[in-house]
């Protein structure tokens, strides 16, 4: 059973998703940032759609369900290349874009690979359980390559600081939605807890995104070195 | 054992980017000089504030009608803020330096808090001579 809050949460996660779009939009990023601006637009179609999915056939119903682990599924797929768009621009004066996107298609077939062996041993329900496998392992893989792109433009003195804080806002997203799922693991006891920071961080994310495009000029610059916590 | 060592990692990791993304908000807000509206109401002059100061100017933030778009980065530095103050509690006495650089950054923060401040009052004189226009 949902309560007012949970309402709230779930459509203040769509409204700040599209939120984000139009701000993108209104700054002219749309384009620009075409993969993020394409997943926050689809992260806000599936909230409204896992809505009609709800007030349809209900919580518990066996669609929504499906519903549910599919869309989150492809919208974990679709931040997955957000991130590798935001590893292109980083790059991109590398020239390296067409290795960066062969290795982002294995990296996601070699994650699916790794997520179907994981649920190979199931008999039953199986294609719903490689979804949240896929769905978690890519979460994982996500924090990682955050976390080397952030070492990246570290170590190459990347200064954009759009580029800088698109990427610190994402990173702070995949690390506490691990932070999360370890947490929901070991005390399940507090799941009521663990339950309101997936949606919290949802509204995180494309606020912070959104705050970047409507604050930070395209021409705004910032040495990473003076962001990376180093006391002299 | 797998569950808990992945929390120390991610922990590990959302405190590093969620530092990080706070010094990238006060870094990019330390490059605005204030106005002089501003400087009159905080009394800061040229870049010079200390951290102690960063309460105050929040209250005076929030008297302020709010824009609507920073509330989020506000409440980050908070967070921020009160991070440092348990650190420079902890190493006061254990480690100056640390102390010393816990100050640096709340300085940073107060910082922070002065342009927000005076993006709002900027932000309600807008408004302020839209109403009188309109």
């Amino acid at each position: 059973m949902l309560g007012p809050l949970d309402y709230f949460l779930w459509f203040l996660g769509i409204s700040v998703q599209a939120g984000a779009v139009v701000c993108a939009v209104k700054a002219r990023l749309f384009t620009r940032f075409f993969t993020l601006n394409l997943y926050l637009l689809v992260a806000s179609i599936i909230g409204a759609g896992r809505y009609f999915f709800f007030a349809y056939y209900g919580l518990t119903s066996i669609q929504y369900s499906y519903f549910y682990y599919f869309s989150d599924t492809f919208l974990t797929i679709c931040l997955y290349f957000t991130l590798m768009q935001l590893y292109s621009r980083v790059f991109e004066e590398m020239g390296v874009n067409q290795y960066l996107r062969v290795g982002a298609i294995l990296l996601l077939g070699g994650t699916a690979w790794f997520s179907y062996q994981v649920v190979l041993g199931s008999s039953d329900k199986m294609l719903g359980k490689f979804v949240v496998e896929l769905s978690l392992n890519l979460y994982f893989v996500g924090l990682v390559l955050t976390y080397l792109l952030w070492g990246a433009v570290v170590k190459l003195r990347e200064t954009r600081t759009q580029l800088i804080q698109l990427v610190l806002g994402l990173g702070v997203y995949f690390s506490a939605f691990a932070a999360n799922y370890a947490l929901r693991h070991l005390y399940p006891q507090f799941s009521t807890v663990w339950t309101y920071l997936p949606p919290l961080m949802a509204i995180w994310l494309p606020m912070a995104w959104a705050y970047t495009f409507l604050k930070i000029p395209v021409d705004a610059r910032l040495a990473p070195a003076r962001v990376v916590a180093a006391h002299r | 054992m797998i569950a808990a060592l992945f929390l120390v990692i991610s922990v590990a990791a959302f405190l590093q980017f969620f530092i990080a993304y706070c010094r990238s908000l006060i870094a990019a807000y330390k490059q605005v000089d204030l106005s002089e509206d501003a400087r009159e109401v905080t009394g800061i002059e040229d870049h010079l504030v200390m951290g102690d100061d960063f309460r105050r100017l929040l209250q005076l933030v929030r008297l302020c009608p709010e824009p609507g778009d920073d509330r989020m980065e506000i409440g980050a530095v908070r967070l921020y803020y009160s991070m440092l103050n348990m650190l420079r509690a902890i190493f006061r006495s254990l480690a100056p330096r640390v102390a010393h650089w816990t100050e640096q950054e709340r300085a940073g923060c107060a910082y922070f808090a002065a342009v927000a401040l005076d993006r709002r009052i900027a932000h309600n004189r807008d408004l302020m001579a839209q109403q009188m226009s309109g």
